[in-house]
């Protein structure tokens, strides 16, 4: 077969050039900047192809399913910069320390597409690799190959996907071998700043049998006025009777834009667990994919988002059944004020053959105001006999009984609403293993919620 | 080449004036595919007022500008050629069979679904019309005296156009979608109601009322208007296998209840497997009206229909109860669309479907609550039956609510009889299908009730027939 990508490289002139691209102007060059030398050769071929991919991929058009209620200005690309390295980088990684969690196996802190801080990992039990990205595509070229970007965008993301893969990434390769169990969680901090700059975070994470592993990604932005763009992508790869589970808490400024790819790929009796809590950004889309590809294998798909002023997210997932006696069950929760927008859509496709599949969705939204939107588009597509497949959507607001009830009880109105609206929320957290992750997370709320008008 | 003298003289007649012109006797159908032309030629033959013909010709237009909406809908709409289709058939030029020309199948049906004798010819397609005139006379006499304007739609336009002319192709507008703007260019048939101010019509109206008129078409086109606290109930369509060798059929229905009035439509269809049914099907409610889509699918090869309800008065309600069977090769993409206008406004959708052997049964909807308003309310539930291995279901909903005033929820689930419940009934002597069929009548028996009885009885029948030969 020809291969396209060469019969359109010779027909182009050569993009590829390694100088750094000069401000505002990566359309015309694939956003990189300073990287290790060594990057494998199939690397730097699939990012010459994801370049080209970026370029020739239409921007998302009204009559596009994936993207129905979604704003489209918000997927237009504008010219943006690489980010820059921060100059206050240590009161970063203080903040880090005062935000983050107590107790973590490993901690790794990006300012920009730069990493400034890493402890713990050179502790992890024997055999773990728990690299940032590009070192580990440096050090474990075909390791890393196995599993680095193999799940297709199938939710209309595809432009976004071809350019995370053409760009230098950030975040972290941790790769758990058999039978080995890291207890705390391993705590990734991203950092951005820089008006007009794009970061590109990457984490995968890959349990080999019977392994265990907990992932958590922190995005927060250095300054309240810089707008940047960050197009990231997690990948989960839990082998047979392995525990993988993410959690990724965006709280960008509210300038900022946000888009987030999952491929998550489930093994034998093995369980995956993602959450994606969205409380910053102006525009925040999270693309969610999880297959199940053996008996036993489960899938959890969890999310919580606060959203207030003029803040849309947009959330799209498929639960791919692919191999029957497969579980996965899906809870999507949104808390809107004011003019916010939330769109939820979400598929279960049941394959052919996929017999006694149990799957469950269910997608809750509160509305706090009378501007606030929310769209829910839960699907269903069984190709299957024998499954049970359920979902559910309502949307509402808090019943003035149980704000009577609270108020009899001495709590000001106002913070009663606070109160049922955090519950509310807590309640797709409230499924995650680890007492002091969950702790977090709901400090992180209330700290939200104590700022919202 | 015919070379006599007669025809020679007539198209050279013809090229000279540069333009066409039909016989005066309509004698011939208007002929294969889709022109102006055509349309002129529809509305010659109707004597319609020139609004009517611009109506079609602005609606032609817009059809082959819209794209076809493949983007979302079943890749399956390609495979119409539009090209290939009679669009209008003179009185008269219908094909005629007789009784012997009627498949044994079908007739089988009519006599396992009990249809009575004298409706079986009608609508086998042996006699052009279903002689009613003896069995209805007595509620013609009793409409006509309430004032109904029960016609067909070239009357309903020719003789009353200051009651209809006001909402017609405001319910659904031409350009709504692709197969609306089709039958706005070419409709015929099809029933136009007025019900006065008060007047509760005691039976349900049904097309087989109306005497000389073309029943059932291609294209039809319904429109009923409920004045103000006035109530009807409407009925079409019936159980039994409509025999038809049209495989496009694109029906448009627009039904406007003014305040306080109610208004019931009931369908059920049963289409052979070559026919794509794809139907436009809307509700305009004001102020404290009601308006119900009952609607039962069964057979074609592919149905794509929405009813919907536009709830424009306070207090207005929408309801949509379906039940869609779809059997080998079968695609039933049925769903309902609620769109609230007004405060307090409440609907609710209730949709079962089965899908049998590789029959496709998909579930679409929509509910929009926009902002601005007090005290909307919608409930939609979705069940999903599948029977056999290769059986495919999918629901597709889309819910938009605007404002922290309003409640919707809505739940899908996808299920299959039970070993459980087949081996019990088994125990109790049924054979395996007739357990399975039981099982299926159960499933679908709350909705199946909300239908008039003679219809209830029939669809139970029709259920246990398709669910024949689906298991062993």
């Amino acid at each position: 077969m020809p291969n396209p990508v060469a019969e359109i490289e010779s027909t182009m002139p050569d993009r590829e050039s390694a100088s750094p691209a000069p401000r505002g102007e990566w359309f015309s060059h694939p956003p990189r900047h300073d990287e290790p030398a060594n990057l494998p050769d199939w690397y730097l071929e699939r990012r010459k192809e994801c370049w080209h991919r970026f370029l020739e991929t239409p921007e998302p058009v009204r009559t596009d399913e994936h993207w129905r209620f979604a704003t489209l200005g918000n997927a237009k690309f504008e010219q943006l910069d690489t980010a820059t390295a921060f100059p206050e980088t240590e009161e970063i990684i203080a903040k880090t320390h005062r935000w983050g969690l107590k107790e973590t196996a490993a901690r790794f802190v990006f300012a920009g597409n730069r990493l400034v801080e890493s402890e713990g990992a050179a502790d992890l039990p024997q055999g773990v690799i728990c690299l940032p990205i590009m070192e580990a595509l440096a050090a474990h070229g075909d390791l890393v190959r196995e599993h680095f970007m193999q799940e297709e965008a199938r939710l209309g993301g595809a432009k976004f996907a071809a350019l995370h893969g053409a760009a230098t990434l950030s975040g972290i390769f941790v790769h758990v071998p058999r039978g080995v169990v890291i207890e705390k969680p391993i705590e990734v901090a991203h950092w951005a700043a820089g008006d007009q700059t794009a970061i590109f975070p990457h984490t995968l994470v890959v349990t080999e049998a019977n392994a265990s592993v907990t992932v958590l990604d922190w995005f927060r932005s250095a300054t309240p006025e810089d707008r940047t763009l960050a197009v990231a992508n997690v990948d989960i790869a839990a082998e047979d009777g392995s525990r993988a589970q993410y959690v990724a808490f965006q709280n960008w400024n509210d300038r900022s834009k946000h888009f987030h790819l999952n491929g998550t790929r489930v093994g034998r009796d093995a369980r995956a667990t993602s959450c994606f809590v969205n409380v910053g950004s102006a525009w925040s889309r999270n693309e969610s994919v999880s297959r199940l590809t053996a008996p036993g294998a489960d899938s959890r798909m969890l999310s919580s988002n606060l959203a207030d002023g003029n803040q849309e997210f947009d959330q799209r997932t498929l639960q791919l059944h692919e191999a029957g006696h497969t579980t996965s069950d899906l809870l999507y929760k949104n808390a809107l004020y004011d003019r916010s927008r939330t769109i939820f859509s979400g598929l279960i496709q049941v394959c052919p053959g996929a017999h006694h599949t149990d799957a469950y969705q269910k997608c809750r939204n509160l509305l706090g105001s009378d501007e606030a939107e929310a769209n829910s588009m839960p699907g269903l597509e069984i190709d299957a006999d024998q499954v049970k497949c359920s979902h559910g959507s309502t949307s509402g607001q808090i019943s003035d009984e149980e704000i009577f009830y609270l108020r009899a009880r001495g709590i000001a109105p106002r913070k009663a609403r606070q109160m049922i609206s955090q519950g509310f929320l807590n309640e797709a957290v409230e499924h995650l293993d680890g007492e002091e992750l969950k702790a977090a997370i709901e400090q992180r709320f209330e700290e939200r919620f104590a700022v919202l008008a | 080449m015919p070379h006599d003298n007669a025809t020679l003289e007539a198209v050279s007649i013809d090229q000279a004036e540069g333009n066409f012109s039909f016989p005066e006797a309509y004698d011939y159908d208007a002929g294969y595919g889709l022109t102006e032309q055509v349309i002129d030629y529809i509305s010659d033959a109707k004597q319609e007022a020139d609004w009517v013909r611009d109506f079609r010709k602005r609606a032609l237009k817009v059809f082959l500008d819209k794209p076809m909406p493949t983007h979302w809908a079943s890749k399956d709409l390609e495979n119409i050629h539009f090209d290939n289709i009679r669009y209008y058939l003179a009185k008269g030029q219908r094909p005629t069979r007789s009784w012997d020309e009627v498949p044994d199948d079908v007739k089988q049906t009519f006599e396992r679904l009990g249809i009575p004798e004298k409706e079986r010819k009608y609508l086998a397609g042996v006699e052009a019309q279903f002689d009613s005139e003896a069995a209805y006379s007595n509620v013609k006499e009793e409409l006509e005296k309430q004032g109904v304007i029960f016609v067909n739609s070239t009357e309903g336009l020719r003789e009353h156009p200051e009651i209809f002319r006001k909402w017609f192709g405001k319910v659904i507008p031409t350009g709504d979608n692709k197969f609306s703007a089709l039958n706005s260019a070419v409709f015929s048939g099809g029933s136009f109601i007025y019900v006065p101010p008060g007047v509760k019509v005691a039976h349900p109206l049904q097309a087989y009322f109306r005497i000389n008129a073309e029943n059932f078409g291609q294209f039809e086109r319904t429109l009923i208007i409920v004045d103000e606290g006035a109530e009807v109930t409407y009925m079409e369509g019936c159980t039994a296998p409509k025999f038809e060798t049209a495989t496009l059929h694109s029906a448009v229905v627009e039904l406007v209840a003014m305040k306080d009035a109610k208004i019931q439509y009931i369908t059920v269809q049963n289409w052979s497997n070559n026919v794509f049914n794809l139907v436009t099907k809307r509700g305009l409610a004001h102020e404290n009206a009601e308006i119900r889509w009952i609607d039962c699918n069964i057979g074609s090869r592919l149905t794509m229909k929405y009813p919907g309800v536009i709830m424009k008065g306070r207090k207005a309600r929408g309801e949509v109860i379906s039940i869609a069977l779809a059997n080998d090769g079968q695609h039933q993409d049925t769903g309902a669309k609620m769109i609230h206008a007004a405060d307090e406004t409440t609907s609710n959708v209730v949709s079962k479907s089965i899908s049998v052997g590789t029959g496709r049964s998909t579930y679409r909807g929509q509910v929009h609550i926009p902002k601005h308003l007090k005290g909307c309310k919608n409930n939609t539930e979705c069940d999903a039956l599948l029977i056999n291995t290769s059986s495919r279901t999918d629901t597709y909903p889309a819910i938009t609510v605007r404002g922290n005033q309003h409640a919707t929820q809505h739940e899908a689930s996808v299920s299959q009889v039970s070993e459980d419940q087949i081996f019990y009934m088994q125990q109790r002597g049924l054979s395996e299908a007739e357990a399975m069929s039981l099982s299926v009548n159960g499933f679908v028996n709350d909705l199946v009730r909300e239908f008039p009885m003679e219809y209830s009885v029939e669809l139970k029948r029709l259920i246990d027939l398709e669910m024949e030969g689906s298991v062993g």
